[in-house]
């Protein structure tokens, strides 16, 4: 078996592990390698054919595939090396990459190795959907695959349940490929996909959204003949005598998506309880020496852009790990306090200025982020409105850090909470 | 339309284990055997929808048919395992009790198993148990050492390839629904087809009845009537493998006043866990929908087993319905049928084949061939191979469980091996194609699912379902909307999004 050393090797070749293997190009790594398992470079973006990418990154609006293309040719240009139809099948906590390829297996040792795996979809079995178990029930990003890169029409009667914004997305594409889309039903009281995606998918449409709904039978022994659904309660258990059945042959699942984190288990990454992905800190290290991780893979993201962004950061953070200049781990750990669904990184040593992202629990309106660490907030944002949808960014500065925390290393540090409240 | 078939020695009704099973051991003589199956792949009965627990037989009536075919076909698995190359462990068995009702019922079962001929019982102290299990509760168990796990359509696909390796022949897409008496042979009618009304003739000298949950309708239909079968369905979730790694054999409560096990957990060889089964009465024997109140149930109890029951590790549900033999009088359970009486000549028949069927479907084989060597005589065909080879075998051939020389041997050999089809399972693009091409190829989604154990893991299908629909249409030439997931008119396409 073929055993090679490389500086950096990058498990994914998304939008996440294309930024960072272009940054760190540019910040002079050379010895960098990408794996990808399918046959071309670009993750996710390859099936997302619809436009609004970039908008924040190059102020215009992409489809993905343009997206993922401009990464791609910058990539090319400057010479990464990028393997496709190579799996990676294995990767220790020494760093051991296993990858499968056509020509044989493949060993890596790294010394840095960037997860950019991803996401994938929760499932039917995932929720415990009762019913019969016909053709025709996909998950979003499977209908959208099979429609947009394998040229398979899945349906023509369909239910969408759950309102992610893959499931609005496809809302949107069956109906102008002249499928019936009977509605969406979300268990939540509110969308869980973006704002945009709701007026521009479901509203311009006619597509109904039914809030605190939910799936409760399939029926259809071979494909789908229909749902029922029913209206659920405040514990989000259904209500007896509210089923109502809908006759349809598609049902699709836009129920949530989950970090890929096979590989991340496999070396023996502790996840984050509540993101699934890895806890890491400002550095995207994990709890694994020299194994570093940004992306969907991280944290799921709403907006490409900030993907992006995120794997650049992680790119330069790479680059001084190399160098041995990166300081050591830090011990301020970060919590989600009131109204905050999760926060990463999950730990900080604050001794260099960061970004702080995280997810409101519930939609609100007139809040306020407030940052605490131990007594003292040290700072506060107000937003007119929230959403668990849109991914929330915030600088924090090292200097409006508490003296102790930064200082001293003798006592525990004081942990940072992050809320948001009236 | 209608069109005759070939005459046959012996026509078997249905392709679950038991009549893979027989279609095996009847090819050991020379006998044209063909296999009728309403299905479009083997196993897709109960034999696919059981907790695949080889049985100790611990729990049936000395002397009965059920409790023999158990014992024996415990003990004889290691040789058939081993012949196939079907996974399987003899994990050992434990039953765990609580009170004094359950001591006093463990030690009923101690006794009924060894009148059986069960080997090692022992009732074990709750120290002992946990050096067993340490996953287990309870103050004190039964242990059956020899109770084991196996994959039961690896087991049933591997009989019927076995079987038509050596010259039974599949017919798929025959739903048998008349049987007429013509001198000495019989004629079958299979429904088959689009159209409702096609029918095909298959001719034969002897009729199988292993038809599972219509024993009883085709039974009457070859002229013996009297039997009924009641439905007991159970339901089950399938947990992760990443909470299998916490239970090492299967962990039953003690019986309840009925005798009945209530919901368990069970190691499956793959390294997920069952759980369940619950037990209920159903009347649609078609019916294998799972219900939102049984899986409430299935959480309830299966908490108080196994500690993992947790929605994070639920992958999957799905139910099974026992075939139950039963007195209409007085509903109470009897034993398993397998006959072959004076007054409907040229029948062999199978009634109520529920648990241990699976533990049991060997021994069944051979008695339904002893009855038919009584009758006549055969002669031995001199070619039969009971072995499987290659990459029909299951156990050790898989990529998934060769370790890195093995893996990069099995790429050097077949690049295809190279290619991860199935990212959660590790099934590569050579496997998904010797699931098509092999003996019994796979026509389906799920028939390539039960030959490799694509689409069975966590992301269930999300990476790899695309991949195979494309490959399976490749390989057989079909049009988008011909792209089945299992049954006929399961297709997954309505058509191209664009022509
Ligand atoms: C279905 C879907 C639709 C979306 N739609 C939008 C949208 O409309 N607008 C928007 O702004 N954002 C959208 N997003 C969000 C955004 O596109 C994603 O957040 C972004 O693609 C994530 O990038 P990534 O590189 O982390 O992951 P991915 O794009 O998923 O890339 C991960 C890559 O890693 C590879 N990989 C995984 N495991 C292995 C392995 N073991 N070996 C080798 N390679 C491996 C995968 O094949 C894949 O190419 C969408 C996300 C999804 C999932
Ligand atoms: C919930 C449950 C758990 C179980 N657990 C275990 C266990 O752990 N261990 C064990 O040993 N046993 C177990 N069993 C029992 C075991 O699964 C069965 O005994 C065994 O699978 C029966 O096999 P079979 O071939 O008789 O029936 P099936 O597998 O049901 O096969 C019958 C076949 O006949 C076909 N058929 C029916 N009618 C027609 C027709 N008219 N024309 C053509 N084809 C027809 C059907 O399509 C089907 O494929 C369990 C059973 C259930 C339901």
């Amino acid at each position: 078996m073929k055993s090679e050393k490389k500086a950096v090797v990058v498990i994914g070749a998304g939008p996440a592990g294309l930024a960072a293997a272009v940054a760190l190009k540019k910040l002079g790594v050379e010895d960098l390698v990408v794996l990808e398992r399918e046959d071309a470079p670009g993750g996710i973006l390859r099936q997302c054919i619809h436009d609004g990418f970039g908008l924040t990154r190059f102020g215009e609006s992409l489809s993905g595939p343009e997206y993922a293309g401009r990464f791609v040719d910058e990539a090319a240009k400057l010479g990464v090396d990028f393997r496709t139809g190579a799996s990676v099948i294995g990767l220790d906590a020494g760093r051991r990459v296993t990858v499968a390829t056509r020509e044989g297996l493949v060993t890596y040792e790294a010394e840095a190795v960037i997860l950019a795996m991803g996401c994938r979809e929760r499932t039917r079995g995932a929720l415990a959907i009762p019913g019969s178990r016909p053709s025709g029930v996909y998950t979003a990003g499977v209908a959208q695959a099979y429609m947009n890169l394998h040229n398979r029409m899945v349906g023509r009667r369909a239910v969408i349940l759950g309102s992610g914004d893959i499931g609005m997305i496809m809302a949107r594409r069956l109906t102008l490929e002249g499928a019936a889309v009977e509605g969406v039903y979300e268990i939540l009281p509110h969308a869980s996909g973006l704002p945009r995606n709701v007026a521009q998918c479901l509203d311009d449409f006619g597509i109904p959204l039914r809030l605190s709904h939910t799936v409760v039978d399939l029926r259809g022994s071979s494909r789908l003949e229909s749902v029922t659904v029913a209206r659920v309660d405040e514990n989000l258990i259904p209500i007896p005598g509210t089923g109502r059945e809908i006759p349809c042959d598609t049902l699709i699942l836009s129920v949530g998506l989950i970090p890929e984190n096979e590989l991340s288990l496999q070396a023996g990454v502790a996840l984050h309880p509540r993101t699934r992905g890895p806890l890491v800190d400002e550095f995207f290290r994990t709890s694994v020496e020299g194994i570093f991780a940004a992306g969907n893979v991280l944290q799921v993201h709403d907006l490409v852009d900030f993907v992006s962004l995120e794997a650049e950061n992680l790119a330069r953070a790479v680059a001084r790990h190399l160098a041995g200049s990166l300081p050591a781990g830090g011990g301020i750990e970060v919590r989600a306090g009131e109204g905050v669904g999760y926060v990463l990184p999950a730990r900080v040593g604050g001794k260099e200025d960061f970004t702080l992202s995280l997810r409101a629990r519930r939609p609100d309106r007139d809040v306020a982020l407030r940052i605490s660490h131990g007594e003292r907030i040290i700072k506060t944002i107000k937003f007119r409105r929230v959403l668990p949808a849109e991914m929330l960014r915030v600088q924090v500065r090292a200097a409006d850090l508490a003296p102790s925390a930064a200082g001293s290393e003798s006592r525990r540090p004081e942990p940072l909470e992050v809320s948001l409240t009236c | 339309m209608t069109s005759e078939n070939m005459d046959f020695d012996v026509a078997i009704i249905g392709a679950g284990v038991v009549g893979c099973a027989i279609a095996r051991e009847m090819r050991r003589r020379d006998l044209r055997v063909a296999v009728l199956e309403r299905e479009l792949d083997v196993g897709r009965g109960n034999s696919s929808r059981n907790s695949g627990v080889l049985h100790g037989g611990f729990t049936y009536k000395p002397g009965s048919l059920r409790a023999r075919i158990c014992i024996e076909g415990n003990h004889g698995f290691d040789a058939v395992a081993e012949e196939l190359g079907v996974p399987f462990r003899r994990t050992g068995k434990v039953v765990v009790g609580f009170s004094e009702d359950d001591m006093r019922s463990l030690e009923r079962f101690k006794a009924v198993g060894e009148a059986n001929g069960a080997r090692g019982l022992a009732i074990v102290d709750g120290a002992r148990l946990r050096e067993l299990d340490p996953s287990a509760r309870g103050e004190f168990a039964l242990h059956s050492p020899d109770s084991g796990i196996l994959d039961p359509m690896a087991y049933t696909l591997a009989l019927a390839k076995n079987a038509a390796l050596n010259g039974a022949e599949f017919f798929f897409d025959r739903e048998v629904f008349g049987a007429v008496r013509r001198g000495e042979l019989w004629e079958l009618f299979a429904r088959t087809g689009a159209g409702a009304r096609d029918a095909e003739i298959f001719r034969t000298r002897w009729v199988v009845n292993a038809s599972g949950l219509g024993a009883a309708k085709i039974s009457a239909m070859l002229g013996i009537p009297g039997y009924t079968i009641r439905g007991f369905k159970g339901e089950y979730f399938v947990l992760d493998k990443k909470a299998g790694a916490a239970l090492r054999m299967p962990v039953y409560p003690a019986p309840d006043q009925k005798g009945g096990f209530a919901t368990h957990a069970t190691p499956t060889v793959d390294g997920n866990v069952l759980i369940g089964p619950d037990s209920y009465i159903v009347e649609d024997f078609s019916d294998f929908s799972t219900t939102s109140a049984r899986m409430a149930g299935l959480v309830r109890d299966g908490l108080k087993m196994f500690d993992e029951v947790k929605p994070e590790h639920y992958i999957r549900n799905f139910a099974g319905i026992r075939a139950k033999r039963v007195d209409p009088a007085t509903g109470e359970v009897l034993d398993f049928v397998c006959e072959a009486p004076e007054h409907a000549p040229g029948v062999i028949n199978l009634v109520g084949i529920e648990s241990p069927g699976l533990t049991g479907a060997l021994p069944l084989a051979r008695r339904a061939c002893a009855l038919l060597a009584g009758r006549e005589d055969t002669r031995p065909n001199a070619s039969f191979d009971p072995r499987l080879r290659g990459s029909d075998r299951i156990a050790g051939t898989r990529f998934a469980a060769a370790d890195d020389a093995g893996r990069s041997a099995m790429i050097a050999r077949d690049p295809d091996h190279g290619e991860i089809v199935c990212r959660c399972e590790n099934v590569t693009k050579a496997e998904v194609l010797a699931a098509i091409r092999g003996p019994l190829g796979a026509r389906t989604v799920d028939g390539v699912k039960t030959r490799t154990r694509a689409t069975m893991g966590r992301c269930q299908g999300g990476y790899c379902q695309t991949r195979i629909a494309d490959i399976l249409a490749r390989e057989l030439g079909l049009e988008p909307s011909e792209v089945l997931l299992g049954k006929k008119g399961s297709n997954l396409f309505v058509g191209s999004v664009r022509p």
